[in-house]
């Protein structure tokens, strides 16, 4: 057996600074956008759902990458799926247990982190052929990276639709009598892709690798 | 003009390559072909090319836009001095829908233009001149009393969410001036309909006569009344709708206007009279159906009244024919614009949340527009693949 790595070796590193950028799970690899648009109307479902996926994600990547040499190919993908929905009804739990109100904003959406394709992405093309602590690093900046999306989608549509931040009022009530209105687009989803567009256009302007030729 | 050419040829070095000023390329040759006929010719292969380019179609259809503009704006001082219940001259009620109608114009143009030239000038582009008839189109279908700043803000998401994303002029799916509206319809629905802001100033409480409303026809329609009156009571007359004395957005009331502008648009061969014919064809066909089951008031309405009430004539002849969104074969023009007919009157009769159906019917069509095209190439191309292999 060769050398071990050290525990945030280069190699490591970059599996969690990688999907905050250039191969984001969102703006590229166009991945969980249902989530994206459906609780990113304010910004604290949209941290909540972060840690969620969070969790749900570092755990099953953890799990299957531990039980990769054992998981017959064949039936991989339930296996996948038992352990993220067993994850996912764990955090629903605890989330109706000390977070009840935002548990209720998000409704089914928590539910549906079991249909994300970002983690059955993330455990079919990593997980299950890597060893454990990758496997935790990768989950973690994927997660971050699909984080990093929707806090930013979420920012701007609490900011510029409702007026506030993480539910207090930020826009000065002067603004109002001036005939300051809250725009009642950024509440709807189409808002949430259109301002997810803007952000993959930014994006690639800037990083003109990730433009397709075509 | 002389000494304007002077001008230009004394400054035109700066913004040639190398020049102090390359950066302004785009807006001084905007600004050039705008007063000069361009003197480039082409210089290799054989050409015809028709004098008819892009600036001229555009300010065809500015010119169209005139007469619906000139009786908007006396009839946003109309419905203004009939809800205050004052006499007034016609001059007095032309110049007070001139001051109300004339900033919007200003901010559209100042705001999309503005874009246009930024954009232009970060791709290296030559300026198109598109904007000048979304920039007409988009106060022409604005409610009088829209605050200015919604209006830049609507044509700013218009320009770039509708237009520059996609390439710019040309490249575009949907209608921007449509585009424009849609979004304050959407992002704002409380200045974009209801019965308080098609008249000037009754928004802002203004002393009115008693027992006023300015609902719109379409808007006591979806009230199910059978009779539709004024705002003082006074019922309105199938001519009254024709002509437009009737509250509604700035440009759209006026049937007539609309019409002398169609038939100058099919006259000079910018609009497509297959749209036009089409549209207005699909909404008698879709109104004369419903006509046949009855119903409602919307249901009941004779479907020649449909045609003449509302953004409809004002859709089919303007918003239809726009040469970018609509369909490009002769045969797709004529699906196209009958299903937006169609579409238009089935989402004012069944949708009671949106009283007017012909902007989300237009910008619709726009998306299946392609597809449309798509099938009639292909079913062409089958037609003729089939002829030749007879022959064969």
């Amino acid at each position: 057996m060769s050398e071990r790595e050290p525990l945030f070796s280069a190699k490591n590193l970059k599996l969690i600074r990688e999907p905050l950028g250039p191969s984001n799970p969102i703006t590229v690899q166009v991945l969980g956008i249902c989530s994206a648009l459906a609780i990113t109307v304010q910004l604290k479902p949209a941290i909540v759902m972060t840690l969620s996926v969070m969790a749900v994600m570092t755990v099953s990547s953890v799990v299957i990458s531990l039980l990769r040499k054992m998981i017959p190919p064949r039936i991989r993908i339930i296996v996948q799926l038992v352990v993220i929905a067993s994850m996912v009804i764990l955090v629903d739990e605890v989330l109706q247990a000390f977070a009840y109100e935002v548990s209720k904003q998000l409704s089914v959406f928590v539910g549906l982190i079991i249909t994300n394709c970002i983690i059955m992405g993330r455990l079919e093309a990593f997980a299950l052929a890597n060893k454990p602590w990758p496997s935790f690093m990768d989950a973690l900046g994927n997660a971050f990276g699909y984080g990093l999306i929707l806090i930013i989608v979420s920012f701007f549509r609490e900011l510029l639709g409702s007026g506030t931040l993480m539910g207090y009022q930020v826009v000065p009530n002067s603004f109002y009598e001036f005939g300051y209105a809250n725009n009642g687009l950024m509440v709807l989803p189409p808002m949430a892709l259109i301002v997810v567009g803007v952000i993959i256009w930014v994006q690639r302007s800037k990083n003109k690798d990730l433009v397709e030729q075509n | 003009m002389n000494a304007l050419r002077r001008y230009l040829d004394k400054i035109k070095p700066n913004v040639e390559k190398g020049g102090k000023f390359h950066f302004l390329k785009s807006t001084f040759e905007g600004f050039e072909t705008f007063l000069f006929v361009p003197n480039t010719v082409t210089s290799t292969g054989s050409h015809i090319r028709d004098a008819f380019d892009m600036k001229r179609g555009m300010i065809m259809v500015v010119l169209a836009l005139v007469p619906a503009l000139l009786f908007g704006m006396w009839n946003t001082g109309y419905q203004h001095f009939l809800a205050l219940g004052v006499e007034a001259g016609f001059w007095e009620m032309f110049w007070f829908g001139f001051l109300k109608v004339f900033p919007i114009i200003v901010v559209s143009y100042v705001t999309g233009l503005g874009i246009e030239f930024v954009f232009a000038q970060i791709r290296g582009h030559e300026i198109n001149e598109g904007f000048l008839v979304s920039g007409m189109l988009i106060p022409l279908v604005m409610p009088v009393d829209v605050p200015l700043w919604m209006v830049a803000l609507a044509t700013a998401f218009a320009v770039i969410i509708g237009k520059e994303v996609f390439g710019g002029t040309g490249m575009n799916i949907l209608n921007p001036a449509l585009t424009a509206r849609a979004f304050l319809f959407f992002a704002y629905p409380t200045k974009m309909s209801g019965d308080r802001i098609w008249v000037a100033g009754l928004e802002k409480g203004m002393e009115t006569v008693d027992g006023y409303s300015g609902a719109t026809i379409l808007g006591q329609a979806a009230q199910n009344n059978e009779v539709f009156v004024n705002g003082i009571g006074e019922k309105y007359t199938a001519w009254d709708m024709f002509l437009g004395t009737i509250p509604g957005s700035i440009g759209e009331t006026s049937t007539l206007a609309i019409l002398i502008g169609g038939l100058f648009l099919i006259y000079v061969g910018v609009g497509s009279w297959r749209i036009m014919l089409s549209v207005f064809a699909g909404g008698a066909a879709m109104g004369l159906l419903l006509n046949a089951f009855g119903g409602n008031a919307l249901m009941d309405m004779p479907f020649w009244q449909h045609l003449i009430v509302g953004g409809f004539a004002f859709g089919a002849v303007y918003m239809a024919t726009d040469p970018v969104t609509a369909t490009q074969t002769q045969r797709g023009k004529w699906i196209y614009g009958f299903l937006i007919g169609v579409l238009a009157i089935l989402i004012r009769v069944f949708n009671p949340g949106y009283p007017e159906g012909m902007m989300l019917a237009i910008l619709l069509m726009n998306v299946f527009a392609p597809l449309i095209d798509h099938y009639i190439l292909e079913a062409n191309i089958r037609k003729r693949l089939k002829r030749a292999k007879v022959q064969a």
